[in-house]
């Protein structure tokens, strides 16, 4: 029922958002949304709206934050990760789902990003990866694909991009995974799985903007590009049936690596208790 | 045996805003303020707090932040090069009003400059690192016993005026060992958070009431829903492209500490009393200074200390005040002459205001202030 | 002694003379007199020369660095020429007898004692030359009562070492003679 969702979830007068026509962020924001609803609807999985934390930094996806009625900041430009460490380590008990984007989160974030995943702490980075700097209209970012246009590589990007899920698993994340705009169902499990995994976990969202990346590098409209998204983007449980010849040109979506290494907040909570026993002696 | 302990001031810092509720350090070494951080990752732990050591300072004051608006008193230590890099993050505190303490022992500089040796050469970057218009509230401790005392008046201004604190040190009281009898925990006053919304206005997050300046907000997670934003926002927390609504917020920002100066300004002044010739000094300067004008009274000179104890807002009033007794002001401070400009603004040309620096990593002598007294003294004679 | 009394520490970094310092200026606080202490801090502490000071006196101390020591130990060749230019008058040196004095000290007021030698035979650990230091410096100067000192040395060691560092104390004032002490005796209060 989604506009039941949205009255329960979004701050409505606040609506409708700012994204341009098209833009994949609102249906993002709308998995987020659900996610959490499913989980605090599941008695399985006990939790309240009030434990969750919505934290985000500058750019397109960081107005979802705005958006949701919940706990929710809106930061600074790649530091929403550094925000939400402390609020985890200060409140461990708080479900802190870090909304951000390629640019937010890979570049000017990107030291945030690789050690929160080093540290493994508990939080869920979604990331709006649009391939581009909507916000400032159109510039590059460490995931344009080599070789496109933006504003700022009018003759084609020459920097080689970033794989942000497999850099977080590189950097030592527990939990990393890939979703996007077109496979709303199975990327709201995603970041459902995501919010209940203890660690940090990273969902690399594929998102679409038409109005900058798509026009620059004739990629069509929101209905091509999701219509690239349906076709090139294949669901895990439909990926491991598929010949190398079939693979070929095509990406994954789903879970990529998962591991249960201890979690910052709770091995600090050992430190606590350790240095109350010494002083006891 | 005496009660006293010897402790040094980066340690002091530590104990006293244990004192003051600090349960949330986040930073990231640096000389010469890394004892803070070593202090509280012993310490913190102990009385159930928690300690983070982060990639850089941008995480540290970012980390300081969250925790405070999770509602743990939260502070940060640096020198002068992460007080750089934590300056964008400052001014997001003071336009969200998330209260922390962020201490900087300073350093020599500018860049890296000479890291072990002291200087005050942040005096004017406390005031306007970050960009914008914005208030700034920052204290200068001058002893060990200070360290302790003040950051706990840190800590609660920060809390009252739901604003970052500059706590600025130096390092030649940040690594002095002095023997401190610490004041007795039941008698000190601790400002404890509000825990509630004001009333009226539908208990909005950043409702004002008439008359008051400051809102009052529960932190994250106490069943209050909100926003935080460091863009212009509403009452509600939400941003709004308003020219209006910008503005009342802003003025509102500064009023709370221009309105309240009287409040938020101390001094500390010795043998003011008849003194026609003032010296001005803050921070570990006020050492020297102190030396200084107990031996030009000991020779029979009308010689006085004024010491701004809250650096900014200047405490323009109180220097004002003595002004008309007066017939020069020297300037004594650690850097190329950054208060000396505060200091020149409230003097508005009514009196000679003379000046003593040092930007080459020492420590100035109560000698070489002496020496610059004698020298302006026949500067006088002279005309 | 002066109202103010200004100590000064140096050796190779290392060797303990910041902790020396420390010691020194906790002892000066817990017998009731006031004590600033400070040190060189950066790359020098760690190898080159390492200085630490201590300021004592009866009356509040306000500036806090030495200017001009009252009393300089030493244990490096090269600190000993470092800082023995710039001393007050009648100023005493401690140094550890394997340096050689420079000319223009006044042998009269220089302690020449095996500190290092002290530190590795008789108590065992080479790294106790420093409060073997302490030691000798208290039995000469006579600054504080036994008691107070021990306790000073406690505060800054780890558990379970107080028993070589109290042996480490008595061998420092060994090496210092009942003519020495009566000759360098300094009056608090």
């Amino acid at each position: 029922m989604p506009s039941d969702l949205i009255h329960e979830y979004m701050r409505i007068d606040h609506l409708p958002q700012i994204w341009c026509p098209g833009c994949g962020n609102g249906v993002i924001m709308h998995d987020v949304a659900t996610a959490i609803h499913e989980l605090i609807e599941d008695p399985d999985t006990p939790c309240n709206r009030d434990d969750f934390v919505i934290v985000s930094g500058i750019g397109c996806s960081s107005r979802a934050a705005g958006y949701l009625d919940f706990n929710s900041i809106h930061t600074t430009h790649g530091r929403a990760i550094g925000f939400a460490t402390g609020i985890k380590l200060a409140n461990p008990k708080l479900h802190v789902i870090v909304l951000t984007g390629d640019g937010d989160c890979s570049a000017i974030g990107g030291n945030h990003l690789i050690h929160a995943a080093r540290r493994n702490i508990d939080l869920s980075v979604i990331v709006f990866n649009n391939d581009i700097y909507g916000m400032t209209g159109g510039q590059y970012s460490p995931t344009t694909p080599n070789g496109d246009k933006a504003t700022t590589a009018p003759y084609g990007n020459v920097d080689r991009p970033f794989d942000i899920a497999n850099l977080a698993t590189g950097a030592g994340a527990s939990f990393s995974a890939r979703g996007d705009v077109f496979h709303a169902r199975e990327t709201i499990s995603i970041i459902k799985q995501a919010i209940l995994h203890k660690g940090f976990s990273l969902v690399d969202v594929y998102a679409i903007c038409p109005t900058y990346y798509g026009r620059k590098n004739k990629k069509g409209d929101a209905v091509e590009m999701l219509k690239w998204q349906k076709e090139n983007l294949v669901p895990t449980s439909k990926f491991y049936h598929m010949s190398e010849e079939e693979r070929a040109g095509k990406k994954m979506i789903g879970i990529l690596s998962y591991n249960d290494y201890p979690e910052y907040t709770a091995e600090y909570a050992k430190v606590i208790e350790a240095s109350q026993k010494k002083g006891k002696k | 045996m005496s009660k006293a302990v010897l402790m040094q001031g980066n340690e002091a810092v530590v104990e006293g805003a244990i004192a003051a509720g600090f349960r949330f350090f986040a930073g990231y070494p640096i000389t010469p303020s890394t004892e803070i951080a070593e202090q509280s990752a012993l310490r913190l732990p102990q009385v159930g707090g928690k300690f983070i050591q982060m990639e850089d300072e941008i995480a540290s004051i970012a980390a300081v932040l969250g925790a405070s608006a999770a509602g743990m008193k939260a502070m940060t230590a640096t020198s002068g090069p992460g007080f750089s890099l934590m300056q964008e993050n400052i001014g997001y505190g003071v336009m969200a009003e998330i209260p922390c303490v962020i201490v900087d022992v300073q350093r020599a500089g500018p860049s890296t400059g000479l890291a072990t040796s002291p200087a005050q050469g942040d005096y004017m970057q406390a005031k306007w690192g970050t960009h914008g218009d914005h208030p700034v509230i920052a204290i200068s401790p001058a002893s060990v016993l200070e360290c302790y005392t003040l950051i706990i008046r840190a800590f609660n201004l920060s809390e009252k005026y739901r604003t970052p604190v500059i706590f600025l040190m130096d390092e030649i009281v940040g690594h002095m060992r002095e023997g401190v009898e610490l004041p007795n925990p039941n008698d000190l006053i601790i400002n404890p958070r509000k825990m509630s919304f004001h009333d009226g206005a539908n208990k909005q997050c950043y409702y004002v009431p008439e008359g008051e300046f400051i809102p009052a907000m529960k932190p994250f997670g106490q069943g209050e829903r909100y926003n935080i934003t460091g863009l212009a926002h509403d009452e509600s927390g939400f941003p709004v492209n308003s020219n209006e609504i910008a503005d009342k917020l802003v003025t509102r920002l500064l009023e709370k500490v221009e309105k309240n100066v009287d409040k938020i300004c101390r001094i500390e002044e010795y043998a003011m009393d008849d003194a026609e010739t003032a010296i001005v000094c803050f921070g570990g300067t006020t050492r020297a200074v102190m030396s200084a004008v107990l031996k030009a009274r000991a020779e029979g000179k009308k010689v006085g200390m004024f010491r701004p104890i809250t650096v900014w807002p200047f405490p323009e009033a109180q220097l004002r005040e003595r002004l008309p007794q007066l017939k020069k002001i020297l300037m004594v401070e650690h850097n190329h002459g950054q208060m000396l400009q505060e200091v020149q603004r409230t003097v508005g040309g009514k009196l000679p205001v003379d000046f003593l620096g040092c930007v080459d990593g020492t420590v100035i002598s109560p000698d070489a202030i002496l020496n610059k007294l004698n020298e302006m003294e026949g500067k006088r004679h002279a005309k | 002694m002066s109202n103010r009394y200004e100590m000064r520490f140096a050796g190779s970094g290392g060797q303990g003379v910041i902790l020396a310092s420390v010691i020194i200026a906790e002892a000066a606080v817990i017998s009731g007199v006031k004590a600033v202490q400070s040190q060189a801090y950066g790359p020098e502490a760690r190898g080159g020369v390492s200085k630490a000071e201590t300021v004592i006196s009866r009356d509040q101390i306000w500036y806090s660095k030495v200017t001009k020591p009252n009393f300089l130990l030493a244990l490096t060749q090269a600190s000993l020429d470092k800082y023995s230019t710039e001393l007050a008058e009648g100023a005493i040196v401690m140094m550890d007898d394997s340096l050689k004095a420079p000319e223009y000290l006044d042998a009269a007021r220089v302690i020449s004692i095996p500190i290092l030698e002290t530190a590795k035979t008789k108590v065992g650990k080479a790294f106790t030359a420093n409060i073997v230091a302490v030691g000798a410096i208290n039995r000469a100067l006579q600054l504080f009562e036994g008691k107070e000192l021990m306790e000073g040395v406690k505060r800054h060691i780890p558990a379970g070492t107080e028993e070589i560092n109290e042996k480490a104390l008595n061998e420092g004032a060994a090496l210092i003679s009942d003519k020495q002490a009566a000759a360098f005796k300094q009056s608090i209060g």
